[in-house]
Protein backbone atom coordinates (compact mmCIF):
# COMPACT_ATOMS: atom_id res chain seq x y z
CA UNK A 1 0.00 0.00 0.00
CA UNK A 2 2.66 2.31 -1.04
CA UNK A 3 2.89 4.26 -4.15
CA UNK A 4 5.65 3.46 -6.86
CA UNK A 5 7.84 6.39 -7.37
CA UNK A 6 7.05 9.28 -9.09
CA UNK A 7 8.99 12.89 -9.31
CA UNK A 8 6.95 15.50 -7.43
CA UNK A 9 6.61 19.06 -9.44
CA UNK A 10 5.69 21.94 -7.65
CA UNK A 11 4.15 24.20 -10.49
CA UNK A 12 4.71 27.73 -9.84
CA UNK A 13 2.79 28.59 -12.86
CA UNK A 14 0.09 27.38 -14.85
CA UNK A 15 2.69 27.09 -18.31
CA UNK A 16 4.68 24.21 -16.15
CA UNK A 17 1.54 22.36 -15.57
CA UNK A 18 0.50 22.43 -19.11
CA UNK A 19 4.48 21.83 -20.28
CA UNK A 20 4.53 19.02 -17.48
CA UNK A 21 1.26 17.33 -18.95
CA UNK A 22 2.18 17.67 -22.48
CA UNK A 23 5.49 16.21 -21.94
CA UNK A 24 4.56 13.68 -20.03
CA UNK A 25 0.84 12.56 -21.58
CA UNK A 26 -0.68 9.75 -19.38
CA UNK A 27 2.13 9.53 -17.19
CA UNK A 28 1.89 12.67 -15.61
CA UNK A 29 -1.17 13.00 -12.98
CA UNK A 30 -2.50 16.79 -11.24
CA UNK A 31 -2.66 16.45 -7.84
CA UNK A 32 -5.03 19.12 -6.18
CA UNK A 33 -6.52 18.07 -2.93
CA UNK A 34 -4.96 14.35 -3.52
CA UNK A 35 -8.33 12.66 -1.73
CA UNK A 36 -8.74 10.56 -4.98
CA UNK A 37 -5.46 10.35 -6.95
CA UNK A 38 -3.49 9.19 -3.08
CA UNK A 39 -5.62 5.85 -2.84
CA UNK A 40 -4.91 5.30 -6.16
CA UNK A 41 -1.12 5.71 -6.47
CA UNK A 42 -1.20 3.66 -3.13
CA UNK A 43 -3.41 1.01 -4.32
CA UNK A 44 -1.19 1.47 -7.79
CA UNK A 45 -3.91 2.02 -9.52
CA UNK A 46 -2.14 4.46 -11.00
CA UNK A 47 1.59 4.92 -11.83
CA UNK A 48 2.71 8.08 -12.91
CA UNK A 49 6.08 8.86 -13.93
CA UNK A 50 5.23 12.69 -12.27
CA UNK A 51 3.00 13.91 -10.42
CA UNK A 52 2.39 17.85 -10.31
CA UNK A 53 1.10 20.02 -7.53
CA UNK A 54 -1.20 22.42 -8.90
CA UNK A 55 -2.03 24.39 -4.99
CA UNK A 56 0.43 26.63 -5.45
CA UNK A 57 -1.25 28.80 -7.94
CA UNK A 58 -3.47 31.39 -7.05
CA UNK A 59 -4.91 32.03 -9.10
CA UNK A 60 -6.83 28.84 -9.20
CA UNK A 61 -7.93 29.21 -5.79
CA UNK A 62 -10.87 31.18 -6.84
CA UNK A 63 -14.47 31.45 -6.82
CA UNK A 64 -15.94 33.88 -9.09
CA UNK A 65 -19.76 34.67 -9.50
CA UNK A 66 -21.11 37.19 -11.94
CA UNK A 67 -23.32 37.52 -15.00
CA UNK A 68 -25.54 34.30 -14.02
CA UNK A 69 -22.85 32.08 -13.54
CA UNK A 70 -20.42 30.75 -10.91
CA UNK A 71 -16.99 29.47 -11.91
CA UNK A 72 -14.75 27.23 -9.35
CA UNK A 73 -11.23 27.26 -10.04
CA UNK A 74 -9.20 23.85 -9.75
CA UNK A 75 -7.78 24.68 -6.55
CA UNK A 76 -10.51 25.00 -4.51
CA UNK A 77 -11.02 22.56 -2.11
CA UNK A 78 -14.63 21.32 -1.44
CA UNK A 79 -14.58 22.90 2.44
CA UNK A 80 -13.82 26.29 0.85
CA UNK A 81 -16.69 26.17 -1.64
CA UNK A 82 -19.40 24.93 1.14
CA UNK A 83 -17.82 27.98 3.78
CA UNK A 84 -18.55 30.04 0.78
CA UNK A 85 -21.54 32.73 2.36
CA UNK A 86 -23.50 32.95 -1.39
CA UNK A 87 -23.39 29.44 -2.03
CA UNK A 88 -26.88 28.62 -0.74
CA UNK A 89 -28.12 32.05 -2.47
CA UNK A 90 -26.48 31.17 -6.01
CA UNK A 91 -26.54 27.56 -5.99
CA UNK A 92 -28.55 25.58 -3.63
CA UNK A 93 -28.58 22.45 -5.24
CA UNK A 94 -24.85 22.35 -4.69
CA UNK A 95 -25.23 23.43 -1.41
CA UNK A 96 -27.73 20.44 -0.51
CA UNK A 97 -25.14 17.93 -2.33
CA UNK A 98 -21.80 19.10 -1.01
CA UNK A 99 -22.17 17.63 2.73
CA UNK A 100 -22.52 14.01 0.72
CA UNK A 101 -19.01 14.65 -0.67
CA UNK A 102 -16.86 11.89 1.23
CA UNK A 103 -16.58 13.08 4.92
CA UNK A 104 -15.78 16.78 6.83
CA UNK A 105 -12.40 15.69 6.90
CA UNK A 106 -11.95 14.60 3.56
CA UNK A 107 -13.68 17.77 2.15
CA UNK A 108 -11.04 19.80 3.80
CA UNK A 109 -8.50 19.23 1.25
CA UNK A 110 -10.79 17.19 -1.89
CA UNK A 111 -11.51 19.65 -4.49
CA UNK A 112 -14.34 20.19 -7.09
CA UNK A 113 -11.95 19.71 -10.26
CA UNK A 114 -10.62 17.06 -8.62
CA UNK A 115 -13.73 14.80 -7.89
CA UNK A 116 -14.42 15.90 -11.56
CA UNK A 117 -11.21 14.54 -13.06
CA UNK A 118 -11.82 11.10 -11.29
CA UNK A 119 -15.04 10.72 -12.52
CA UNK A 120 -16.75 8.06 -10.42
CA UNK A 121 -20.05 7.03 -11.16
CA UNK A 122 -21.77 7.30 -7.58
CA UNK A 123 -20.04 10.82 -6.88
CA UNK A 124 -22.21 14.01 -6.67
CA UNK A 125 -20.24 17.04 -8.02
CA UNK A 126 -20.58 15.31 -11.06
CA UNK A 127 -23.89 14.82 -10.73
CA UNK A 128 -24.58 18.38 -9.16
CA UNK A 129 -23.07 19.60 -12.54
CA UNK A 130 -25.08 17.18 -15.41
CA UNK A 131 -28.26 18.10 -13.67
CA UNK A 132 -27.57 21.66 -13.81
CA UNK A 133 -26.09 21.88 -17.50
CA UNK A 134 -22.27 22.85 -16.00
CA UNK A 135 -19.53 23.47 -18.22
CA UNK A 136 -15.56 21.66 -17.40
CA UNK A 137 -13.25 24.39 -18.47
CA UNK A 138 -10.03 22.76 -20.20
CA UNK A 139 -6.49 23.98 -20.60
CA UNK A 140 -3.20 23.05 -22.59
CA UNK A 141 -0.83 24.43 -24.34
CA UNK A 142 -2.80 24.13 -27.34
CA UNK A 143 -5.51 26.53 -26.07
CA UNK A 144 -8.52 26.35 -23.57
CA UNK A 145 -11.79 25.02 -24.62
CA UNK A 146 -15.39 24.32 -22.79
CA UNK A 147 -16.83 21.34 -22.73
CA UNK A 148 -20.81 20.36 -21.21
CA UNK A 149 -20.89 18.69 -18.44
CA UNK A 150 -22.66 16.00 -19.85
CA UNK A 151 -20.50 15.14 -22.63
CA UNK A 152 -17.71 15.62 -20.22
CA UNK A 153 -18.40 12.26 -18.85
CA UNK A 154 -18.11 9.28 -21.04
CA UNK A 155 -17.92 6.22 -18.88
CA UNK A 156 -16.74 4.88 -15.39
CA UNK A 157 -14.11 6.71 -14.35
CA UNK A 158 -13.45 8.29 -17.74
CA UNK A 159 -13.79 11.40 -19.61
CA UNK A 160 -13.18 13.80 -22.66
CA UNK A 161 -10.30 15.52 -20.81
CA UNK A 162 -6.93 14.99 -23.43
CA UNK A 163 -3.77 13.97 -21.57
CA UNK A 164 -2.37 17.26 -21.83
CA UNK A 165 -5.31 18.92 -20.64
CA UNK A 166 -6.04 20.03 -17.25
CA UNK A 167 -8.99 20.63 -15.87
CA UNK A 168 -8.71 24.88 -14.97
CA UNK A 169 -12.35 25.27 -13.60
CA UNK A 170 -16.10 23.56 -13.23
CA UNK A 171 -18.47 26.66 -14.65
CA UNK A 172 -22.47 26.49 -12.91
CA UNK A 173 -25.21 28.23 -13.55
CA UNK A 174 -26.43 30.50 -10.97
CA UNK A 175 -29.87 30.00 -9.70
CA UNK A 176 -32.42 31.37 -11.86
CA UNK A 177 -35.87 32.95 -10.35
CA UNK A 178 -38.28 30.74 -10.24
CA UNK A 179 -36.26 27.17 -9.94
CA UNK A 180 -36.38 24.62 -7.89
CA UNK A 181 -33.74 22.24 -6.70
CA UNK A 182 -33.72 19.06 -4.34
CA UNK A 183 -31.02 16.21 -3.56
CA UNK A 184 -31.33 12.80 -2.47
CA UNK A 185 -28.92 10.03 -1.76
CA UNK A 186 -28.95 7.08 -0.20
CA UNK A 187 -26.08 4.79 0.59
CA UNK A 188 -25.05 2.59 3.97
CA UNK A 189 -23.63 5.20 5.68
CA UNK A 190 -23.39 9.39 5.50
CA UNK A 191 -20.11 9.78 3.51
CA UNK A 192 -19.92 6.43 1.76
CA UNK A 193 -20.14 5.92 -1.72
CA UNK A 194 -23.84 6.48 -3.05
CA UNK A 195 -25.87 3.49 -4.01
CA UNK A 196 -28.18 5.85 -5.50
CA UNK A 197 -27.76 9.75 -5.68
CA UNK A 198 -31.06 11.93 -7.40
CA UNK A 199 -31.10 15.71 -7.95
CA UNK A 200 -33.86 17.39 -9.30
CA UNK A 201 -33.84 21.20 -11.01
CA UNK A 202 -37.56 22.30 -11.62
CA UNK A 203 -37.91 25.50 -14.17
CA UNK A 204 -40.43 26.69 -16.19
CA UNK A 205 -39.71 24.58 -19.11
CA UNK A 206 -39.63 21.39 -16.91
CA UNK A 207 -38.36 19.18 -14.53
CA UNK A 208 -35.16 17.43 -15.04
CA UNK A 209 -33.97 14.16 -13.00
CA UNK A 210 -30.33 13.35 -13.15
CA UNK A 211 -29.32 10.34 -11.27
CA UNK A 212 -25.60 9.00 -9.87
CA UNK A 213 -24.53 5.84 -8.46
CA UNK A 214 -26.59 3.20 -10.88
CA UNK A 215 -25.15 3.86 -14.50
CA UNK A 216 -21.23 4.01 -15.45
CA UNK A 217 -21.81 7.69 -15.00
CA UNK A 218 -24.41 10.54 -14.25
CA UNK A 219 -27.25 10.42 -16.11
CA UNK A 220 -30.01 12.62 -16.56
CA UNK A 221 -33.77 13.05 -18.19
CA UNK A 222 -36.02 15.79 -18.75
CA UNK A 223 -39.58 15.17 -17.89
CA UNK A 224 -42.05 17.36 -19.22
CA UNK A 225 -44.94 18.36 -16.76
CA UNK A 226 -46.18 14.75 -16.22
CA UNK A 227 -48.17 13.98 -13.00
CA UNK A 228 -49.34 10.83 -11.49
CA UNK A 229 -48.65 7.87 -12.96
CA UNK A 230 -47.60 8.60 -16.10
CA UNK A 231 -44.56 9.91 -14.37
CA UNK A 232 -44.11 6.83 -12.24
CA UNK A 233 -44.33 5.52 -16.31
CA UNK A 234 -42.15 7.81 -17.32
CA UNK A 235 -39.43 7.10 -13.98
CA UNK A 236 -39.77 3.68 -14.46
CA UNK A 237 -38.87 3.99 -18.42
CA UNK A 238 -35.36 6.25 -17.37
CA UNK A 239 -34.86 3.56 -14.49
CA UNK A 240 -34.87 0.88 -17.23
CA UNK A 241 -32.61 2.56 -19.69
CA UNK A 242 -29.63 3.21 -16.93
CA UNK A 243 -28.71 -0.41 -17.23
CA UNK A 244 -28.11 -0.94 -13.80
CA UNK A 245 -25.53 -3.57 -12.62
CA UNK A 246 -25.20 -5.94 -9.14
CA UNK A 247 -22.30 -5.01 -6.91
CA UNK A 248 -21.73 -6.23 -3.69
CA UNK A 249 -23.96 -2.83 -2.29
CA UNK A 250 -26.97 -3.34 -4.46
CA UNK A 251 -28.69 -5.59 -7.08
CA UNK A 252 -29.66 -3.76 -10.29
CA UNK A 253 -33.29 -4.20 -9.13
CA UNK A 254 -32.85 -2.28 -6.37
CA UNK A 255 -30.98 0.21 -7.79
CA UNK A 256 -33.98 0.86 -10.35
CA UNK A 257 -36.21 1.05 -7.34
CA UNK A 258 -34.62 3.49 -5.73
CA UNK A 259 -34.40 5.42 -8.64
CA UNK A 260 -38.23 5.01 -8.73
CA UNK A 261 -38.53 6.23 -5.89
CA UNK A 262 -36.03 9.00 -4.51
CA UNK A 263 -36.56 10.15 -8.04
CA UNK A 264 -40.17 10.60 -7.59
CA UNK A 265 -39.44 12.39 -4.45
CA UNK A 266 -36.90 14.76 -5.72
CA UNK A 267 -38.78 16.07 -8.40
CA UNK A 268 -41.85 16.79 -6.60
CA UNK A 269 -40.13 18.47 -3.96
CA UNK A 270 -38.18 20.52 -6.68
CA UNK A 271 -41.58 21.41 -8.04
CA UNK A 272 -42.78 22.71 -4.17
CA UNK A 273 -39.55 24.46 -3.65
CA UNK A 274 -40.39 26.47 -7.17
CA UNK A 275 -43.71 27.03 -6.74
CA UNK B 1 9.68 25.46 -10.86
CA UNK B 2 11.22 22.90 -8.03
CA UNK B 3 11.30 19.38 -9.74
CA UNK B 4 11.96 16.63 -7.22
CA UNK B 5 13.36 13.56 -8.41
CA UNK B 6 11.50 9.94 -8.21
CA UNK B 7 14.67 8.10 -6.35
CA UNK B 8 16.22 11.20 -4.25
CA UNK B 9 15.07 12.30 -0.94
CA UNK B 10 14.47 15.58 -0.44
CA UNK B 11 14.29 17.82 2.86
CA UNK B 12 10.53 18.89 4.21
CA UNK B 13 10.41 21.55 6.86
CA UNK B 14 7.56 21.66 8.73
CA UNK B 15 6.17 23.15 12.33
CA UNK B 16 4.72 20.03 14.10
CA UNK B 17 3.58 20.51 17.17
CA UNK B 18 4.61 23.94 17.49
CA UNK B 19 8.21 22.84 17.18
CA UNK B 20 10.19 23.66 13.65
CA UNK B 21 11.51 20.03 12.37
CA UNK B 22 13.38 18.73 9.18
CA UNK B 23 13.34 16.05 7.87
CA UNK B 24 14.36 13.71 4.32
CA UNK B 25 11.67 12.40 2.29
CA UNK B 26 11.24 10.31 -1.35
CA UNK B 27 8.13 12.40 -3.22
CA UNK B 28 6.65 9.33 -2.82
CA UNK B 29 6.59 9.53 1.15
CA UNK B 30 2.97 9.42 2.72
CA UNK B 31 2.48 11.66 5.11
CA UNK B 32 2.04 8.91 8.04
CA UNK B 33 5.35 7.69 7.16
CA UNK B 34 7.05 10.97 7.43
CA UNK B 35 5.59 11.83 10.85
CA UNK B 36 6.13 7.60 12.33
CA UNK B 37 9.86 7.03 10.31
CA UNK B 38 11.21 10.39 10.14
CA UNK B 39 10.04 12.37 13.08
CA UNK B 40 9.66 9.43 15.50
CA UNK B 41 5.61 10.46 15.79
CA UNK B 42 4.21 7.18 16.10
CA UNK B 43 1.15 8.34 17.94
CA UNK B 44 -0.35 8.83 14.60
CA UNK B 45 -1.46 5.18 13.21
CA UNK B 46 -1.59 3.59 9.98
CA UNK B 47 -5.26 1.99 9.60
CA UNK B 48 -6.76 1.66 6.17
CA UNK B 49 -4.30 4.00 4.27
CA UNK B 50 -6.62 5.19 1.21
CA UNK B 51 -8.05 7.59 3.56
CA UNK B 52 -11.58 4.99 5.12
CA UNK B 53 -11.14 4.60 8.30
CA UNK B 54 -9.84 7.97 9.57
CA UNK B 55 -7.11 6.51 12.26
CA UNK B 56 -4.34 8.73 10.98
CA UNK B 57 -6.11 12.01 11.27
CA UNK B 58 -4.03 15.02 12.16
CA UNK B 59 -4.61 18.75 12.19
CA UNK B 60 -2.99 19.82 8.99
CA UNK B 61 -3.14 23.80 8.76
CA UNK B 62 -5.67 24.14 10.88
CA UNK B 63 -8.44 21.30 9.50
CA UNK B 64 -8.82 17.49 10.60
CA UNK B 65 -7.31 15.80 7.84
CA UNK B 66 -6.11 12.01 6.72
CA UNK B 67 -2.15 12.20 6.63
CA UNK B 68 -2.53 8.18 4.65
CA UNK B 69 -3.85 11.10 1.91
CA UNK B 70 -1.44 13.74 1.82
CA UNK B 71 2.37 13.40 0.35
CA UNK B 72 5.34 14.49 2.71
CA UNK B 73 6.25 16.76 0.06
CA UNK B 74 2.85 18.31 0.09
CA UNK B 75 2.95 19.49 3.24
CA UNK B 76 6.36 20.87 3.36
CA UNK B 77 6.36 24.56 4.84
CA UNK B 78 2.64 23.23 6.33
CA UNK B 79 1.77 23.56 10.10
CA UNK B 80 0.43 20.21 11.69
CA UNK B 81 -0.51 19.16 14.99
CA UNK B 82 -0.87 15.21 15.76
CA UNK B 83 -2.36 13.48 19.18
CA UNK B 84 1.03 14.04 20.70
CA UNK B 85 0.13 17.57 21.17
CA UNK B 86 -2.77 16.83 22.88
CA UNK B 87 -1.91 16.52 26.66
CA UNK B 88 -0.88 19.95 28.48
CA UNK B 89 2.27 17.83 30.00
CA UNK B 90 3.42 14.45 30.45
CA UNK B 91 1.20 12.80 33.05
CA UNK B 92 -1.81 15.19 31.93
CA UNK B 93 -4.95 14.73 29.90
CA UNK B 94 -6.89 17.05 27.81
CA UNK B 95 -10.42 17.78 28.96
CA UNK B 96 -11.06 15.67 25.87
CA UNK B 97 -8.96 12.97 26.48
CA UNK B 98 -10.30 13.04 30.31
CA UNK B 99 -13.98 12.88 28.91
CA UNK B 100 -12.55 9.92 26.76
CA UNK B 101 -11.28 7.87 29.79
CA UNK B 102 -14.23 8.90 31.89
CA UNK B 103 -16.74 7.14 28.99
CA UNK B 104 -14.70 4.44 28.07
CA UNK B 105 -14.23 5.75 24.36
CA UNK B 106 -11.51 3.30 23.50
CA UNK B 107 -10.92 -0.22 23.88
CA UNK B 108 -8.04 -1.14 21.77
CA UNK B 109 -7.23 2.59 20.68
CA UNK B 110 -6.15 1.53 17.15
CA UNK B 111 -8.96 4.51 16.00
CA UNK B 112 -8.47 6.90 18.97
CA UNK B 113 -5.75 9.20 17.89
CA UNK B 114 -7.24 9.90 14.61
CA UNK B 115 -10.91 10.57 16.41
CA UNK B 116 -9.40 12.95 19.16
CA UNK B 117 -7.61 14.75 16.39
CA UNK B 118 -10.84 15.34 14.57
CA UNK B 119 -12.83 16.42 17.61
CA UNK B 120 -9.95 18.54 19.23
CA UNK B 121 -10.28 20.54 15.58
CA UNK B 122 -14.13 20.72 15.28
CA UNK B 123 -14.85 21.56 19.16
CA UNK B 124 -12.82 25.26 18.82
CA UNK B 125 -14.93 26.20 15.52
CA UNK B 126 -18.09 24.22 16.83
CA UNK B 127 -18.40 24.83 20.65
CA UNK B 128 -22.09 23.85 20.64
CA UNK B 129 -22.74 21.25 18.44
CA UNK B 130 -25.42 18.81 18.73
CA UNK B 131 -25.42 15.22 18.73
CA UNK B 132 -26.72 15.35 15.28
CA UNK B 133 -23.97 16.84 14.17
CA UNK B 134 -21.41 15.15 16.19
CA UNK B 135 -22.61 11.31 14.75
CA UNK B 136 -22.25 13.26 11.07
CA UNK B 137 -18.46 14.56 11.67
CA UNK B 138 -17.86 10.75 13.48
CA UNK B 139 -19.35 9.31 10.41
CA UNK B 140 -15.66 9.91 8.86
CA UNK B 141 -13.78 7.53 11.62
CA UNK B 142 -14.28 3.87 12.11
CA UNK B 143 -14.18 2.37 15.73
CA UNK B 144 -14.44 -1.73 15.68
CA UNK B 145 -14.45 -1.47 19.72
CA UNK B 146 -16.82 0.74 21.48
CA UNK B 147 -20.23 1.13 18.75
CA UNK B 148 -19.56 4.89 18.65
CA UNK B 149 -22.13 5.34 21.86
CA UNK B 150 -19.56 6.52 24.06
CA UNK B 151 -17.22 8.64 21.76
CA UNK B 152 -20.55 10.38 21.49
CA UNK B 153 -20.65 10.81 24.93
CA UNK B 154 -17.13 11.72 25.83
CA UNK B 155 -17.51 13.88 22.95
CA UNK B 156 -20.37 15.70 24.25
CA UNK B 157 -19.49 15.71 27.81
CA UNK B 158 -15.88 17.49 26.38
CA UNK B 159 -17.90 20.22 24.67
CA UNK B 160 -20.10 21.05 27.25
CA UNK B 161 -16.85 21.55 29.47
CA UNK B 162 -15.18 22.95 27.37
CA UNK B 163 -17.51 25.86 26.45
CA UNK B 164 -18.27 26.72 30.02
CA UNK B 165 -14.44 27.61 30.25
CA UNK B 166 -12.93 31.04 29.15
CA UNK B 167 -11.36 30.83 25.84
CA UNK B 168 -7.73 31.11 26.06
CA UNK B 169 -8.17 28.21 28.65
CA UNK B 170 -9.56 25.98 25.85
CA UNK B 171 -8.65 22.57 24.86
CA UNK B 172 -5.61 22.48 25.92
CA UNK B 173 -5.61 23.75 29.39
Amino acid sequence: MKPARFDYVRAEHLAEVHDVLAENGNDARVIAGGQTLLPMLSMRLARPKVVVDIMHLPQLQTIDADKGTIRIGAGVRQAQLLGWPLLSDRQPLLAAALPWVGHAQTRNRGTICGSLAHADPSAEIPLVLVALGGTIELSSRRGRRRIAADIFFTGMMSTARSEDELIEAAILPARPTGSGYAFQEFGRRHGDFAIAACAAVATDKGTRLAVAGVADRATMHDFAALDGSALDDALDAFAWDLDARDDLHATARYRRELVRRMGRAVIEEARRCRA
Amino acid sequence: MPRLNATQRHRVRLTVNGRQVEADAEPRMLLTDFLRHELGLTGTHVGCEHGVCGACTIDIDGVPARACLTLAVQADGGTIRTVESLAPEPGRLSILQQAFRRHHALQCGFCTAGILMSLDCYLRDRPEPTEAELREFLGGHLCRCTGYTPILKAALEAATMLHKKRPEEQLHA
